[in-house]
């Protein structure tokens, strides 16, 4: 295993004749924190997806684990069991109780036993504070239980690497505390993570690299510390006013 | 005279039940009750047919209904997925065969399969093969739209969680997608059901032995025998039998699931 988790160059990729990504080079080490942001449109969340090639990109190459994923002979399901991802909307699987949706890839796609999938399903519901909800169904959870009970279906296939494409924007502002609480921890624990976030005050503690993303670009990339606290680019300055300072900021100007 | 805007609604709802009681009464004057009682409600003849009519036909329309509507789901489903599949030609083939089941009488569908497969085949079918064939063939039709519709109700998110997971297309249909399809679609399958239930009556061309009958044909030997109606009220009667707690059970189960329509085109 290399020291470097995720390998990203030259990556493009176009909706139609929407250009989303223009030429994207990103490398991600081995237990970084890497935090995302950028204005609404700017690519990100399409930059995430195709960290696991949720979207098939046009040119350019990825290589995550040493298994380049845009290799056409590449067995992408294998590969994916080694990156987590979680969603915006959860995408708990709305028909099994907390402990299927734990079990149900580790059973189907690793081939693990029922016991031993229980009993890692039951080890990261733990780590998630969710251990006496196993049984219950997906929609009688909160948006933060569900989001952190995503978390723990990601962790219980031992990936190497976890996409959060932003995962507390759909979530009730009071409960936007556990989901972040739960990532810290990951990220204490040493976790290669990819973060696509809102959330400055996280990106700012937690991430050792900050990625600033606008027009299908990474405009500034650095420590956390210098690009959202002394950006160096005028457009990550306009973007983090009115991030930090919403109020205070007229409507933005028509691009 | 003036009438306030209350009063005319009033007056509304009085004719609406002036009317409702005149055809009440004209049918009661009208209808020749002795004749009716004794063309329907020969109690002799009714009882003559138990209890063959539940031992017998009864269970030979639930069994042949269970047959074709089992084939028919199979058949439905993979109709669905043939019709969205990437496959050009599987997408025709899924299109043409709806179209034609959808557009042809049951009716036809059981004289083609009865003389049309030995033709074609040098197979005689068994009738309960023969039944299973032409109900769920026909039931599939319907049924393949519904089942597509109940997939692609299925938030696209859920399949992409499941391929993140790293589940293939498929794994991530069976495991994630066709299970809560289904859940969707449980109400307008049971309504599916209910006219399965009743077009197996059309086995009645099969030309069945007497262990064989189902309801209808049940009723019209029977008919045939006596000189009342009453037979066919006898096998109208157990036909609701079935349906009634079906019907109930596919409102009981809309109301579960919210009511989240899922259209159908």
């Amino acid at each position: 295993m290399s020291e470097i988790c995720v390998e990203i160059t030259g990556l493009k990729k176009s909706f139609g004749t929407l250009d989303v990504l223009k030429g994207i080079d990103l490398t991600v080490n081995r237990g970084d924190v890497v935090c995302i942001i950028g204005p609404s449109g700017s690519g990100k969340s399409t930059l995430l997806r195709c960290v696991n090639l949720l979207e098939e990109p046009n040119d350019g190459k990825i290589v995550v684990n040493d298994t380049e994923l845009t290799d056409p002979d590449v067995d992408i399901d294998r590969a994916r069991t080694k990156i987590g991802m979680v969603f915006q909307s959860f995408n708990l699987f709305s028909h099994l109780t907390v402990l299927n949706n734990l079990t149900v890839a580790q059973r189907k796609v690793l081939k693990r036993g029922e016991k031993e999938a229980q009993e890692i399903a039951l080890r990261n519901l733990e780590r998630v504070g969710l251990s006496e909800k196993a049984n219950s169904m997906p929609a009688q959870l909160s948006g933060g239980q569900q989001q952190r009970a995503a978390i723990a279906r990601a962790l219980s296939m031992d990936p190497e690497v976890m996409l959060f494409d932003e995962p507390t924007s759909a979530l009730d502002p009071e409960l936007v505390g556990d989901v972040l609480g739960v990532m810290r921890q990951l990220a204490d624990e040493g976790m290669t993570m990819l973060v696509v976030t809102h959330e400055m005050q996280f990106a700012r503690e937690v991430a050792d690299k900050v990625i600033f993303m606008d027009g299908g670009y990474i405009v500034e990339e650095g420590p956390a510390a210098e690009v959202i606290g002394n950006p160096q680019e005028e457009r990550t300055r306009e973007f983090l006013a009115r991030v930090l300072d919403p109020t205070h900021h007229g409507p933005s100007d028509p691009v | 005279m003036a009438i306030s805007r209350r009063q005319r609604a009033q007056y509304i709802r009085y004719v609406q039940y002036g009317i409702l009681v005149v055809v009440i009464l004209l049918v009661a004057f009208l209808a020749d009750w002795g004749q009716i009682q004794r063309a329907f409600f020969n109690v002799n003849i009714a009882s003559s047919m138990f209890p063959n009519v539940i031992t017998v036909a009864l269970k030979n329309t639930i069994i042949y209904t269970a047959l074709g509507f089992g084939f028919g789901l199979l058949l439905g489903l993979v109709l669905a997925l043939m019709k969205l599949s990437t496959v050009g030609p599987y997408r025709w083939i899924a299109t043409v065969y709806i179209e034609f089941f959808r557009g042809v009488p049951a009716l036809l569908v059981f004289i083609g399969i009865y003389y049309g497969v030995p033709i074609a085949f040098q197979v005689q079918f068994p009738p309960l093969t023969t039944v299973m064939l032409a109900l769920g063939g026909v039931g599939a039709a319907y049924m393949a739209e519904t089942i597509r519709a109940g997939i692609q109700a299925v938030p696209k998110g859920q399949v992409e969680a499941a391929r993140s997971l790293g589940m293939s297309q498929g794994r991530a249909m069976i495991t994630v997608v066709i299970p809560q399809a289904f859940r969707i679609i449980l109400p307008p399958l049971t309504n599916e059901l209910i006219l399965l239930t009743k077009d197996s009556s059309l086995i009645y061309i099969l030309g069945l032995f007497r262990e064989q009958y189902e309801l209808t044909k049940f009723g019209r030997e029977t008919l045939s025998r006596s000189p009342s109606l009453t037979p066919i009220l006898i096998a109208g009667l157990c036909y609701l039998i079935i349906t009634l707690p079906l019907g109930y059970l596919s409102r009981y189960l809309e109301r579960r699931t919210g009511g989240k329509k899922v259209s159908v085109v």
